[in-house]
């Protein structure tokens, strides 16, 4: 991880315009932003920043109105529907704020559902899914359904989601915002886990402070562009500003 | 990133269990959803049904037959010995099978708005829009195939049951069991279309939407 990073994310002068009636909402006002691989990336902002606009784009779930993003160096407005299908399932791991779980689904079906996608077959998917939902510490728990779980053990399930297919990234939108301070902080250990232990990047926008501990860099968002990008080690300190971010990535991380 | 070597597939079988089993969780809701059509098609099947006694009738008991259905209200053709439906049935049954389709967009768009946000995760875990549509189709097959056979065999129930009561039980006797099968078999194969014809634009809907906007349609 720290002989060569390699680029997994590039954000190349976005801006993200939305038409609501007759008023015209720059949410992204051009943003650059590259993201290495098996980096923790905080993007925090206020809400109403383009925080989630800039978000949606890094995941392929939105296209901007000028500027490219390129994931793994393949330019994501190029692809058509089922290579961004294909993108979102085995690239891209999405944890939600709403932990967007499948009511009618068990904790295991809901694991293997991305799996199923893929095309792996059901016994493989089955060990597969109950391993993922050991490692967040779900073991004995998969035959239950969502809505008999705690707000934190359905995160836990969604993390083990989003890992179905082994993504290299992690997106995780405000994956602490509906969890009490505690279950928060073990969702957060989770991800951290995750990041070191298995080289995955994980890319989170949120607002919580706490994050800020683990994160190997805090991007911050203010008014549609990035104000300053922050490494673990300046957070304390707390300057920076646009131009540092250079100097910035060149030296080798943690 | 290579060409995906191999693209987002969901083998026939596991659709047709998902969609089982999401059926089956909201038992109750598609009870309701499928209510409609269960009725419309025993009305449909009880037409049906008539005409065979009816025809059963005219082609045992002659003349003397002919002269109690017309008194019945039916229209009777001697000389091809068939009974046809009034003009004002057909009517009637054609204006309940497009209420009863109406009935169904409406209940299938609040059942599809419902599950916007579930569309929209299967899309973020890599669904395609095929896939969403096939889902909501092998739904609306299933629940129409059940819900149009159990309305076909209610209609035909009623319709023996009628039939016994207004010209006596002996009326049944020269019934043609092969045409009334025909009748029930007919009766449910178009509420299964009525049923698809149904969920097609809610389902087309829920397919085309952006991920994104499915999953906040809710909150």
């Amino acid at each position: 991880m720290s002989d060569e990073k390699r680029t997994i994310v590039r954000v190349i002068g976005v801006r993200k315009t939305f038409t609501m009636g007759k008023v015209e909402l720059e949410a992204l006002k051009g943003v650059d932003l590259e993201i290495f691989a098996g980096e923790y990336i905080s993007i925090m902002g206020p809400s109403g920043s383009g925080k989630s606009t800039l978000f949606n784009m890094i995941g392929g779930l939105d296209k901007p109105t000028e500027g490219k993003v390129f994931i793994d160096e393949v330019d994501i407005s190029q692809l058509d529907a089922f290579e961004l299908a294909w993108l979102r399932n085995r690239k891209i791991g999405y944890i939600f704020q709403t932990f967007n779980l499948i009511p009618v689904m068990t904790a295991l079906e809901n694991v293997t559902l991305p799996m199923t996608f893929a095309g792996m077959n059901a016994d493989d998917a089955q060990d597969k899914g109950i391993e993922l939902l050991k490692l967040v510490g779900l073991g004995d728990r998969f035959q239950h359904k969502p809505l008999e779980l705690s707000g934190g053990q359905q995160q836990r399930v969604a993390v083990a989601r989003s890992l179905a297919n082994d993504p290299s990234i992690v997106l995780a939108d405000e994956p602490t915002g509906n969890l009490d301070l505690t279950t928060g902080e073990e969702i957060i250990e989770l991800l951290r886990m995750l990041s070191q232990d298995r080289g995955v990047t994980v890319i989170s926008a949120t607002h919580d402070y706490k994050m800020l501990n683990v994160s190997d860099r805090v991007v911050w968002v203010r008014d549609g562009q990035v104000d300053r990008i922050e490494r673990r080690e300046e957070l304390d300190i707390s300057i920076g500003s646009i131009g540092e971010k250079l100097t910035g990535h060149r030296e080798p991380g943690a | 990133m290579s060409k995906p070597e191999r693209l987002i597939s969901l083998p026939f079988s596991k659709s047709v269990e998902i969609s089982f089993k999401s059926l089956k969780v909201r038992f109750f809701r598609s009870m309701i959803t499928v209510s409609s059509l269960v009725l419309a098609v025993s009305f449909l099947g009880f037409v049906l049904v008539n005409l065979d006694i009816a025809t059963g009738m005219l082609q045992s008991g002659g003349r003397e037959a002919a002269r109690a259905l017309s008194q019945a209200g039916y229209d009777v053709d001697m000389a091809q010995g068939a009974v046809a439906m009034s003009a004002k049935e057909r009517w009637i049954v054609i204006l309940s099978l497009l209420v009863c389709t109406v009935g169904i967009v409406n209940a299938q768009l609040m059942s599809v708005t419902e599950r916007f946000s579930e569309i929209g995760v299967m899309k973020c875990l890599g669904a395609l829009d095929s896939m969403i549509l096939r889902l909501f189709l092998l739904e609306a097959a299933m629940q129409g195939l059940a819900g149009a056979f159990a309305g076909a065999v209610l209609g035909c129930v009623f319709s023996l049951l009628t039939g016994a009561l207004r010209f006596g039980l002996p009326s049944l006797a020269h019934l043609p069991l092969a045409s009334v099968l025909g009748s029930v078999g007919l009766a449910t194969l178009a509420g299964c279309f009525l049923s698809l014809l149904g969920v097609l634009y809610p389902a087309l809907l829920a397919a085309r939407m952006d991920p994104i906007k499915a999953m906040r349609a809710e909150h």
